[in-house]
């Protein structure tokens, strides 16, 4: 962290690192908008990051720390900052994180050991990983805090692609659905090709759910006369089968049994419109975890300007009473910096500015390391998205996604395994349950055939969707972001730093395509040594340098030589390579 | 803050890009043709093909100079150093197919260097393949060079068997791999060796030879395995056609045995007709015509002009060589070619004699599907109807269904059959005039069965909605045939096939043109009322039937001519009774 001071202007203050944080900043860096981006914490992304296995084991410790000292730290800061008089205890509620219940089980650590010796009898061919190895190869994992896939005609994938961020990462396609069903995990045919391989499904029961998956795009008579009523009661009045109806219900559309039929359909249309962009399902997970979204979006801003700092905070706003407007903010170094807009994550505003609607909600986190997949295939590199319908009822909809070494968030010889679901009680209480019946763990005694759990954490995070953004007590140019939701995609977080960049700035486009490196003009040396010293550790070739046009010489030449018959072809062929190109890395 | 170039001056520097790669472009075509014209092979040319064929790789002279000076390399160079030479190149083509996966010249240029290369690496291309097939599975050029890697360095055929599987499994809808498939199942699961039937050739000493000559035919467990996998694919999408293709391949690989199916003799004509099972061109299979054990030298003629294959032929005997009825006479017609033959015997005091094929009709039309065992017939037709009630209106399993019935029943399923005809023509009706046009072929398939279970010379066929007319070598003996009250627009030249037709009732069709009444021997009367014929000229074939005495023309266009009678008495001398 440099020592100077920052510069003491800018035209937007933003205050966390998470998903619609970031998105924000690159959106108005990207239009030129002087931004500040600062986050208390030592890393990007706030409660959207991804860590190392070490770097999870000291959030932990965090935790536990935060929450012990949780009242002490909150008075005392609170003390020291409070010359503002619109925002207090800015640091204090970011100490305060909502994770409640923290609870980790270390399986391996102790009991690996001993049966070490009689397990490599039975399965000689694998040898099972201890604590110790974890801990050394902790920097192959990358471990999300939030559970997430990206929709691959969804609204984060296009913003990818309309902006050029996703030359900053690469992705991986989701390779198959799975569900649990009657005691087993059984893949969830949803394309065209998975239809016609799956062995589960009788031809009749092939050609219905095809049948159902076409004719289910177009809105009917039909289907409006089932408004307000069950999706369920409409698949079953299909004549679709147990078993169609199960995969229609919690894999394809993934709602629940009393979901209204036209909020079904709507999500089964998305989920089918999504398939077949990048492969046979519609989800697409970024290499390395996550938390690569957030920091691709931190690096945009970056380039076009933005002013990073971690470990760095502001600890009040000042505001103008006659306007209430906020002209101001005091970072955490005490340095008045004025600012026109200041965006806030949730978490850092105090409660008593807070409109808190309804009591909080939560979601309860699950994550294992484990030392095989759910469900053997020919590839060990599978990246697999698991529905587990309630299992008695009362329990919550629990989602799993597996993800295997090859997506750089786990170390050869293990899957990462993450659950979610909203919070009935604790996150333990909610899915240790499934973990015992899918999984082999200590409680878990009759599961020789299941992948063993090594190592878990449990914990329970605010569910963002629970958090109003509008309506705090707040100065008409402060915005609020919410943190992460529960849900499966990035929606929520894409929609809301668009609406609050179209508040501030109507008249701008939200983040237009990153020019080619080659269209820059770099006038002297004075673009470089403002932004360059606190930016993030900057990976290499920050503009992208990929190329799109190759070998456009003598393209006169081309037309002469070049065969006519084959232009068809070449079109027919090109549109999905073009697509491709056009998310970047997006195909792999 | 980021300066962006204005779009004038980002369109101006393209402009300027471009200009000068088109100087430098141009500048090394020019040079590479000079030193092509010099006849220099250095390295200095390989490299400037390879800069002018990097940015465009159609460029087919170029790639052909490339070749020489190759060529040439490998006479002054040792062995390592032309590996070294063509892996260069090899890897040089990757990059050119990286630019455009579908260029002719790259793809050549691989193929040949493969072959040439000292020391080839199969493992390699074919992976090259399989990268390049992943990207897009229909590149044509590329499963062309798989074939020939796949040739050159003998994958198992098992193996090949397997990637059918794996491409047909990420995408059904690709007849490329359905297709090698069929090729590939022959080979990997040939059918029992046991001979299917007693009437076909004795097998031959030697075991099954190499693959071209063998049977395309598949062992019955690996085609309940295929009938099973191409259901799969047809159930999840009936519209895709490539499975429905490869189905029908599966259901019909009978081949039909190739024969003489009919030698007819008529002492009065002094002709020999004979027919065989399958278009022929009598002078080139060496037909052979064996009278009393005396070859004769006799010129074949097939029925029509246009005709040029045909199954039927006739010739002339010398005149008097068998008219004199107290004679018995003994023909053989060879076909050399195919070492078969068919006798016939003329009795004394027969007027005409013949001898055909003893096999049941029903064979022949069933060779559209094949002679698979019924039962699995049966349920494959059970399997198309149960997706039939799923997909009512879809036209690949209707026709399909159509030929199972076919197979099975001709006759018990004709009203079903019509009916799917029916509903076909609706659903599809882009094609309904093919569908017409198969639908005749089996109303007269049904007819001709039926004649054949009757024994009888008479075949009638009226007010049938038939379009065309086929199957007529099978109506080499047919004396009297009525085809009235259906849509048929002409008699074909093969009509002529017909030459023992003595009577020909056409009423109320759309008859326009008479090619087929030619040089009819035994024709006496045609019936053509209520058709389309509209000039005299159209009636100009009739004149090389002698024997034709009753014609009947009334409500054709024609009839209104003036002078017709005058003009139809010229024509058409023998006509004795004309109706107009």
């Amino acid at each position: 962290m440099a020592a100077e001071d920052l510069p003491s202007e800018f035209d937007v203050v933003i205050l966390g690192t998470g998903l619609a944080e970031s998105v924000v900043a690159a959106a108005f860096s990207r239009v030129g908008q002087r931004v500040l981006h600062v986050d208390r914490r030592s890393y990007y992304a706030g409660d959207w990051a991804s860590f190392t296995f070490n770097g999870l084991l000291s959030w932990i410790q965090e935790q536990h720390v935060s929450t012990s000292l949780l009242e002490e730290g909150e008075e005392l800061i609170c003390l020291s900052n409070s010359d503002s008089g619109s925002i207090r205890n800015v640091q204090v509620f970011c100490f305060t994180r909502w994770i409640t219940d923290c609870f980790v089980t270390q399986a391996s650590q102790t009991q690996g050991e001993e049966p070490e010796a009689d397990r490599s009898q039975s399965e000689p061919a694998k040898k099972k990983i201890n604590y110790a190895q974890l801990v050394k190869e902790g920097r192959r994992f990358n471990i999300d805090l939030v559970s997430k896939l990206m929709y691959s005609r969804g609204s984060l994938v296009d913003l990818l692609i309309k902006s050029n961020v996703s030359r900053y990462a690469e992705f991986k396609n989701i390779t198959r659905i799975l569900t649990y069903r009657h005691g087993n995990v059984e893949q969830v045919p949803c394309s065209r090709a998975d239809v016609f391989a799956s062995r589960q499904l009788s031809v009749v029961e092939k050609r219905k759910l095809m049948r159902f998956l076409t004719s289910c795009m177009e809105e009917t008579e039909e289907q409006r006369a089932y408004k307000g009523r069950p999706y369920l009661e409409f698949l079953s009045d299909q004549q679709l089968g147990d078993n169609l109806q199960h995969f229609l219900l919690h894999s394809i559309a993934m709602v629940t049994e009393d979901t209204p039929t036209e909020e079904g359909l709507a999500s089964t249309r998305h989920f089918l419109h999504c398939l077949g962009r990048y492969g046979n399902t519609p989800f697409l997970f970024p290499v390395y975890g996550l938390g690569e979204i957030p920091q691709c979006f931190c690096r945009m801003c970056a380039v076009f300007g933005g002013i990073y700092c971690l470990r760095h905070s502001v600890s009040c706003l000042l505001v103008d009473k006659e306007s209430n407007r906020c002209k101001a903010v005091i970072d955490s170094r005490g340095q008045r910096i004025s600012c026109s807009h200041f965006v806030v994550e949730e978490c850092y505003v105090p409660a008593n500015q807070k409109k808190v609607a309804t009591p909080s909600r939560f979601v309860s986190r699950a994550v294992l390391i484990t030392d095989s997949s759910v469900l053997h295939s020919d590839s060990e590199q599978q990246v697999s998205l698991v529905t587990v319908p309630p299992i008695a009822a009362g329990c919550p909809a629990v989602r799993m996604v597996e993800l295997c070494p090859s997506t750089m968030t786990c170390m050869p010889g293990t899957y990462l395994v993450h659950l979610t679901c909203q919070s009935v009680g604790s996150a333990y209480e909610d899915l240790s349950p499934v973990v015992t019946r899918m999984f082999r763990t200590p409680e878990s005694h009759d599961r020789e055939n299941c992948p063993s759990v090594l190592w878990c954490l449990y914990f329970n995070m605010a569910d963002g969707s629970g958090v109003e953004v509008e309506g705090h007590d707040l100065p008409s140019n402060v915005y609020v972001f919410s943190g992460p939701d529960g849900g499966l995609s990035h929606e929520r977080a894409v929609r809301q730093a668009e609406s609050i960049f179209n508040k501030v700035l109507p008249d701008e486009d939200f983040c237009p395509p990153a020019p080619n490196p080659e269209d820059i003009i770099y006038d002297g040396d004075t673009a470089a040594s403002t932004g360059g010293e606190d930016e993030k550790q900057e990976k290499e070739g920050a503009g992208g340098e990929e190329k799109n046009e190759e070998g456009e010489a003598g393209e006169e030449e081309k037309k002469e030589e070049g065969r006519a018959g084959e232009e068809e072809q070449k079109e027919g062929a090109g549109e999905e390579i073009h697509e491709k190109e056009g998310a970047g890395d997006l195909a792999e | 803050m980021l300066k962006i170039k204005s779009t004038a001056q980002q369109e101006e520097e393209k402009r300027k890009e471009r200009e000068k790669k088109l100087k430098v472009y141009v500048a090394a075509r020019d040079a590479c043709f000079s030193k092509r014209k010099e006849g220099i092979m250095d390295d200095e040319a390989l490299q400037l093909t390879q800069q002018l064929l990097s940015s465009n790789p159609d460029f087919a002279t170029l790639w052909n100079y490339r070749r020489e000076i190759l060529m040439h390399m490998e006479t002054v160079k040792d062995e390592d150093q032309v590996q070294k030479i063509y892996e260069t190149e090899l890897s040089f083509l990757e990059s050119c197919l990286k630019v455009n996966p579908k260029s002719y010249g790259s793809w050549h240029q691989r193929g040949w260097v493969s072959a040439r290369l000292p020391r080839p690496d199969w493992a390699r291309e074919l992976s090259l393949c399989d990268r390049c097939l992943s990207l897009d599975d229909r590149n044509f050029h590329c499963w062309d060079y798989r074939r020939m890697v796949v040739k050159m360095s003998g994958v198992p055929v098992d193996q090949e068997l397997g990637f059918t599987d794996r491409l047909i499994g990420s995408n059904f809808s690709n007849y490329s791999s359905w297709h090698y498939r069929s090729t590939l199942l022959p080979l990997l699961h040939p059918e029992s060796p046991e001979p299917p039937s007693p009437s076909r050739e004795p097998p031959r000493s030697s075991p099954p030879p190499s693959p071209p000559t063998q049977s395309h035919r598949v062992c019955e467990e690996q085609l309940l395995k295929e009938y099973e996998l191409v259901q799969n694919a047809f159930f999840t999408d009936p519209n895709d056609q490539s499975a429905w293709f490869y189905y029908r391949w599966l259901l019909g690989r009978a081949e039909r045995e190739e024969m003489i199916s009919c030698v007819y003799v008529s002492r009065e004509v002094e002709r020999v007709a004979v027919a065989c099972s399958r278009p022929v061109n009598a002078q080139s299979v060496g037909l052979l015509l064996v009278l009393d054990g005396q070859p004769q030298r006799v010129e074949w003629r097939s029925v029509h002009p246009q005709l040029k294959h045909s199954p039927v032929w006739i010739c002339d005997l010398p005149p008097g060589t068998i008219s004199d009825v107290v004679n018995e006479h003994n023909l053989t017609v060879h076909w050399t070619e195919k070492h078969t033959h068919r006798d016939c015997a003329l009795y004394t005091g027969r007027s005409e004699s013949w001898c055909r094929d003893s096999a049941t009709d029903q064979e022949l039309f069933r060779s559209e599907l094949s002679v698979e065992k019924t039962s699995v017939l049966q349920s494959e037709l059970q399997s198309c109807n149960q997706l039939q009630e799923l997909e009512p209106l879809n036209k690949w399993c209707l026709l399909t269904i159509i030929l199972l019935m076919r197979a099975l029943d001709p006759l018990g399923y004709e009203k079903e059959t019509l009916a799917h005809f029916r509903t076909l023509k609706e659903v599809d009706s882009m094609r309904s005039a093919y569908y017409s046009d198969l639908c005749s072929r089996f109303m007269i398939e049904n007819t001709i069965l039926k004649m054949e279970y009757a024994e009888v010379r008479v075949f009638s066929i009226s007010d049938k909605n038939l379009t065309t007319l086929c199957h007529l070598d099978q109506l080499l003996l047919v004396t009297h045939i009525n085809v009235s009250c259906n849509q048929l627009q002409q008699l074909p030249p093969h009509f002529a096939m017909l030459q023992c037709l003595e009577v020909l009732e056409a009423d109320n069709n759309s008859i326009e043109d008479l090619e087929g009444l030619h040089h009819l021997p035994k024709l006496e009367e045609v019936l053509l009322k209520n058709n389309k014929i509209s000039t005299l000229a159209d009636l100009q074939p009739l004149a090389s039937c002698p024997k034709l005495k009753r014609l009947d023309l009334r409500g054709n266009p024609v009839a209104g001519t003036a002078n017709l009678e005058v003009e139809l008495a010229q024509l058409l001398p023998s006509v004795m009774h004309l109706l107009l």
